[in-house]
């Protein structure tokens, strides 16, 4: 009767349907599917495998209590060890229908199955989920790109280099023996050597110029009189000293644009490259010099 | 009136829309040139009378045409006091004060208690019986384990191989399913230092677990921006075998400084700096920034560097005591997500607030 009314062709809540199938919804069905001998509805002596908190039990619905829905459904817990909770099921159900017996067995070892699983996948790793908020991940990329931009990543590794190279930790590997410190002093140095230098150009004119006096006078009285050569020398020496401060003080100048990687005795080694150069300047000078004498 | 009567323009409803509005604002307002002419041109001189807000008028569109307004006005207003600015600093020549230096979240930081000073007693000693002393008095080298999560994809696998020419000494092991626990013992028994894993989701990796070995600290980061090496412009060559320098920027905390500690005592010692080559942890507002360099040096004054390998940003999640366990594991920080707060762990200032 049941069956008819609620059965295949009408309404059933607990039916689902499918393109190919149907499925019962109900609690206790002991198969998922809506057959006339596997719906709890319809089948007045029924029984079905159910499983809690990982205690399985049998719940079994006879005629007698059809009028009774509060005691409808008996429940018998089952025992932990397969054999014997299947042996249990064979002494409740012991004169029903095939079908019931077969498919409550089927159903208890599915469910015996599924929960040793659980067991041991607990055991393993577990794979933990974390929730990703997007306000808060959006937040942070951006927060992320300003700190990128306020890092100036490469200005400042190349300012870290740079002070490491400053502060030795290389040695001897780069030839850049003068670091920038040692620069400075030397500037320092130049710019004094310089000024000395132009001091002692003054003096040195003031004494050249009384010194020229003297030496030809000195080479005159002395043996260089049949020298010509000699005395043009002399004169152009006198003349070349007093190019020389010009030149050695240009000298100084070149010699600073130079020499900028080079060994700290620059100073008093300048001078000596200055006397050097005496020769260079010869061609301009002793003609005037001709002339005048 | 002749204001209302002033249909001019092409711009027939707006018109009528904002003399009425104007109207309405002047009722009880001083009377000012403001409605010209023609509704097509905006007044001018529209003086907004104080005790005005733009947000009470409900219609939406003349609220926006009020809106637009005040906001031109403001910037009139704006660009008027800069040039007048100007001209005071140019009269005033050499005596004009000194320019403002502009507000930055690293300028406006509160000095925070616990910025690590270098010569103290305290530190000193910490850093001598901590973890890495052993490292840092040169009595073990650094051994590295990188590996990854379950099943790598392809990018998480190259972003390894690369790290491992990154980071001398260093072995890519594949874990398949192998618990993290599990692995720990076997490679103290092998003699690793330390423990990278590489964490990835969706094909991408985007955590970084660090973990150093003899019951070591862990540190657990989440990355992000991973640049592989191809996707690098303007990058060099591959990196060579010798041994990078280390830049350690920024870590100024002690929680900074532990996190520093950490990575420098994934390279070896001594650096060769033949190979001139410099791995670079930047620090900047908790974010730690990784590059790698080649470098040389044009000039005493002047260096060039160019990028190879990969480069990734690293966000510190949690410092965890001992090796990675992340139920029973006694957290030393951890980070927790707040809104507000810009107080940042690992530099040595917090913002203000």
């Amino acid at each position: 009767v049941i069956w008819d009314t609620l059965g295949n062709k009408q309404f059933c809540s607990f039916k689902i349907r499918t393109k190919t199938q149907s499925f019962c919804r109900n609690e206790y069905s002991l198969t998922g599917l809506c057959n006339r001998s596997s719906c709890p509805l319809a089948n007045s002596q029924y029984a079905t495998i159910k499983e809690e908190k990982g205690q399985c039990y049998l719940y079994m619905k006879v005629i007698e209590r059809a009028a009774f829905p509060r005691r409808l459904w008996e429940r018998v817990r089952l025992h932990k060890n397969y054999e014997k909770a299947l042996e249990q099921i064979d002494e409740n159900l012991i004169y029903w229908p095939r079908f019931i017996r077969h498919k409550c067995k089927q159903r208890f070892t599915k469910i015996t199955q599924y929960l040793i699983r659980i067991r041991k996948l607990t055991l393993k790793r577990q794979r933990k989920l974390v929730p990703l908020s997007k306000k808060v991940e959006r937040r942070e990329k951006r927060r992320e790109e300003k700190a990128l931009i306020a890092a100036q990543l490469d200005n400042a590794i190349e300012k870290e280099l740079l002070e490491r190279l400053k502060q030795d930790t290389y040695g001897d590997i780069y030839n850049f023996p003068i670091h920038a410190f040692d620069k400075a002093l030397e500037q320092q140095e130049a710019d004094s050597d310089s000024s000395v230098a132009e001091e002692k150009d003054d003096e040195e004119d003031e004494e050249d110029v009384g010194k020229r006096e003297f030496v030809e006078d000195d080479e005159v009285d002395e043996s260089d009189i049949s020298d010509f050569e000699d005395m043009d020398k002399l004169d152009a020496s006198g003349d070349e000293d007093q190019d020389d401060k010009y030149s050695s003080e240009e000298e100084e100048k070149a010699v600073d644009t130079k020499h900028n990687g080079k060994a700290p005795l620059k100073g008093p080694w300048r001078r000596k490259k200055a006397y050097v150069e005496i020769e260079y300047e010869l061609e301009t000078e002793p003609e005037a010099k001709a002339k005048t004498t | 009136m002749a204001k209302a009567g002033d249909k001019i323009g092409g711009s027939g409803n707006k018109g009528l829309k904002r003399k009425a509005a104007t109207e309405e604002r002047q009722e009880a307002a001083v009377a000012e040139d403001g409605t010209t002419e023609s509704g097509v041109q905006p007044s001018k001189a529209a003086a907004f009378p104080p005790g005005f807000s733009v947000s009470e008028i409900k219609n939406k569109q003349r609220r926006h045409l009020m809106f637009t307004r005040w906001k031109q006005q403001q910037r009139k207003e704006k660009l008027a006091a800069k040039k007048k600015l100007k001209k005071e600093r140019e009269a005033l020549g050499d005596k004009a004060p000194p320019k403002p230096i502009p507000k930055t979240i690293d300028n406006q930081r509160v000095y925070d208690e616990t910025t690590v000073d270098p010569n103290d007693e305290e530190v000193a000693y910490d850093e001598a019986t901590d973890e890495f002393a052993s490292y840092f008095n040169r009595q073990t080298s650094p051994k590295i384990l990188i590996t990854t999560s379950d099943r790598p994809h392809g990018r998480t696998v190259r972003l390894c191989e690369q790290l491992s020419t990154v980071i001398p000494n260093s072995h890519v092991y594949y874990r398949r399913g192998l618990a993290l626990k599990k692995i720990i013992p076997q490679c103290i028994s092998r003699d690793f230092t330390d423990l990278i894993v590489i964490n990835e989701d969706r094909k991408i990796p985007n955590g970084l677990i660090l973990s150093h070995l003899p019951n070591g600290p862990t540190a657990h980061f989440k990355m992000s921006s991973v640049r592989l090496r191809k996707e690098i412009k303007r990058r060099g060559k591959e990196p060579t075998e010798h041994i990078p320098e280390i830049i350690l920027n920024n870590f100024t905390t002690r929680l900074g400084h532990s996190v520093g500690r950490m990575f420098a005592s994934l390279f070896p010692h001594n650096p060769q700096f033949t190979g001139r080559q410099v791995a670079t942890f930047h620090n900047q507002r908790d974010y730690i920034f990784f590059r790698f360099h080649r470098y040389i040096f044009k000039s005493e004054k002047k260096v060039g560097i160019q990028e190879l390998g990969p480069r990734f940003t690293l966000k510190l999640r949690s410092l965890q005591k001992g090796t990675f366990d992340s139920k029973y594991g006694e957290y030393e920080w951890v980070h927790k997500v707040c809104a507000y707060s810009k107080k940042s762990h690992l530099e040595n200032f917090k913002r203000m607030e």
